[in-house]
């Protein structure tokens, strides 16, 4: 055990240049200095790169918030009712089809990539339309992997809230349609927690948009997939910026949308 | 508000009504008519059928057997009836916001809403508190927002399920009040409740329930002063009834 904790002590204490000095020593790095192929300018230091606002660095985090905002938007389109048309009815197979879409939460975003991939490639069935390798591609493949997450937690939030509501609404004479309307809106702030989710897997995910879109420089390249691009070259410093970027701005939206949900909460209860 | 029960829709007749779940009866071949008039209180221990009657009278739970008519009615489906549930749910909105979703529910017009909702709000004492939001409401004043609430559909009969169970005596002399100004309006009102007291303060009728049967109905002041029944009277003084 002791042996152990020494050798690993020395192995962080051999891999400190390589881990921390990019974050604060610009330009020492020499050979590893980082630079995407994007124009991406500077000295490739991280924090460098986030506070000279590197055009090259802004244009991937700008394309990579609009690929996952896109996404959850999409999803949320389609999850919303989903979730709430499986809280409210009752059908043969329910339980089944519950259990399946809990499933969906946890799918591998490879297996998703590829069968988008499959799907959008000049051979599948939506290859007429030209989308792979581009933005769109990777929009619709994070729309795959967020949408059960939304439609799941969605469904366990309307339907305890319909447990809660049922007795009231119906003898209110409220209708069906009107029952859904309420209860999704009733349910809104809780429904942030759902969309966050999405975007936090979105915004994470990487294997699905890769195989889709190609890591293409200057237009399908996101942060996620540079940040894997960069470590899989030695550019630690392009890597580290990346990935701080990325944890910034989940907390910074994590953040807002909490904010948007404790205001709401003091509102209407 | 007109809150006048319109003659159409009374009385309220249970036909030797019986309501199973599974094996259980719930209710047992209970005959009972409820016309206009003062309060009718229908008074019983725990599992003797009461929600499961003022719930059958809403149409929230199917009858097993036998029938329920309004003003004659069975197949018409009155919607000028609410009902206050001893815990009512608040939707997550303001106390305005409840009353006003209540009464498009009704099917008020939009641009009478929000005075409707302030003269509902001013009825039951909540006038002020408006903009709070429902569910921070304390027990007393949510049981007075779920009756603005129900009154906001212009009930000709008003059903409440024990509304002032747990509340404070302060709360439940303002439920009390409210379910008076309510009575002396026009609307007939049908209340559940565990105390005896206070349906000696409201009711006109009283309708003993124990095991789902009737077991005795009849004018208040008869029920207190000379019940029928040993039950009645074991009920009366206060002795446990399993």
């Amino acid at each position: 055990m002791f042996y152990f904790l020494r050798l690993t002590i020395i192995e962080i204490y051999a891999q400190y240049d390589l881990i921390f000095q990019p974050l604060w020593s610009a330009g020492r790095s020499g050979g590893r200095r980082g630079h995407l192929e994007t124009g991406m300018t500077g000295d490739g230091s991280a924090l460098h790169l986030v506070l000279t606002g590197d055009p090259g660095l802004f244009a991937i985090v700008r394309l990579s918030l609009l690929v996952s905002l896109s996404a959850v938007l999409f999803a949320a389109l389609i999850g919303v009712p989903i979730g709430a048309f499986m809280a409210l009815t009752r059908f043969p197979g329910r339980e089944g089809a519950i259990v399946m879409l809990n499933a969906l939460m946890g799918l591998p975003p490879v297996v998703v990539g590829l069968a988008v991939f499959l799907t959008l490639s000049r051979s599948g069935p939506l290859g007429s339309w030209g989308l792979l390798f581009t933005p769109q591609a990777m929009v619709i493949a994070q729309t795959v992997l967020v949408a059960p997450i939304i439609a799941a937690l969605t469904r366990q939030t309307i339907e305890d809230l319909w447990v809660e509501y049922r007795d009231e609404l119906a003898a209110m004479n409220v209708g069906p349609v009107g029952r859904v309307l309420t209860l999704v809106w009733d349910a809104r702030f809780s429904l942030v927690t759902a969309l966050l989710a999405g975007f936090g897997r979105a915004a994470a995910e990487v294997g699905a948009i890769i195989i889709v879109g190609g890591n293409i420089d200057g237009f399908t390249r996101t942060m996620t997939t540079a940040i894997a691009l960069e470590t899989s070259k030695g550019d630690l410093p392009l890597a580290i910026g990346l990935g701080i970027v990325l944890i910034f701005i989940v907390i910074l939206i994590n953040a807002l949308a909490w904010g948007a949900r404790r205001a709401g909460e003091r509102y209407a209860g | 508000m007109s809150m006048r029960a319109p003659a159409s829709d009374l009385p309220v007749m249970f036909l030797e009504v019986g309501i199973l779940a599974g094996e259980v009866t719930i209710l047992d071949n209970v005959s009972l008519t409820l016309d206009g008039g003062p309060p009718t209180f229908l008074i019983g221990p725990n599992g003797s059928g009461k929600t499961t009657l003022l719930r059958a009278a809403m149409g929230l739970i199917p009858t097993s057997r036998g029938r329920i008519s309004w003003g004659g009615r069975e197949a018409a489906q009155p919607t000028r009836r609410a009902i206050v549930f001893q815990r009512p749910a608040m939707l997550r909105r303001s106390a305005t916001g409840n009353v006003r979703y209540a009464l498009a529910a009704a099917g008020v017009p939009r641009a009478a809403r929000t005075e409707r909702a302030t003269e509902l709000l001013a009825l039951v004492g909540l006038d002020g508190l408006g903009h709070r939001p429902a569910r921070r409401l304390s027990g007393g004043e949510q049981q007075r927002l779920a009756l603005a609430r129900a009154l906001a559909r212009d009930p000709a009969v008003l059903f409440l399920d024990e509304p002032t169970a747990s509340l404070d005596p302060a709360a439940t002399k303002a439920i009390e009040d409210i379910v008076r100004s309510v009575a002396a309006r026009g609307v007939k009102v049908v209340m559940a409740t565990h105390d005896l007291g206070e349906a000696k303060r409201l009711a006109g009728e009283i309708v003993l329930l124990h095991r789902g049967r009737v077991i005795e109905s009849g004018p208040a002041d008869a029920f207190f002063a000379a019940p029928k029944t040993d039950t009645a009277k074991q009920f009366i003084a206060g002795e446990l009834l399993v």
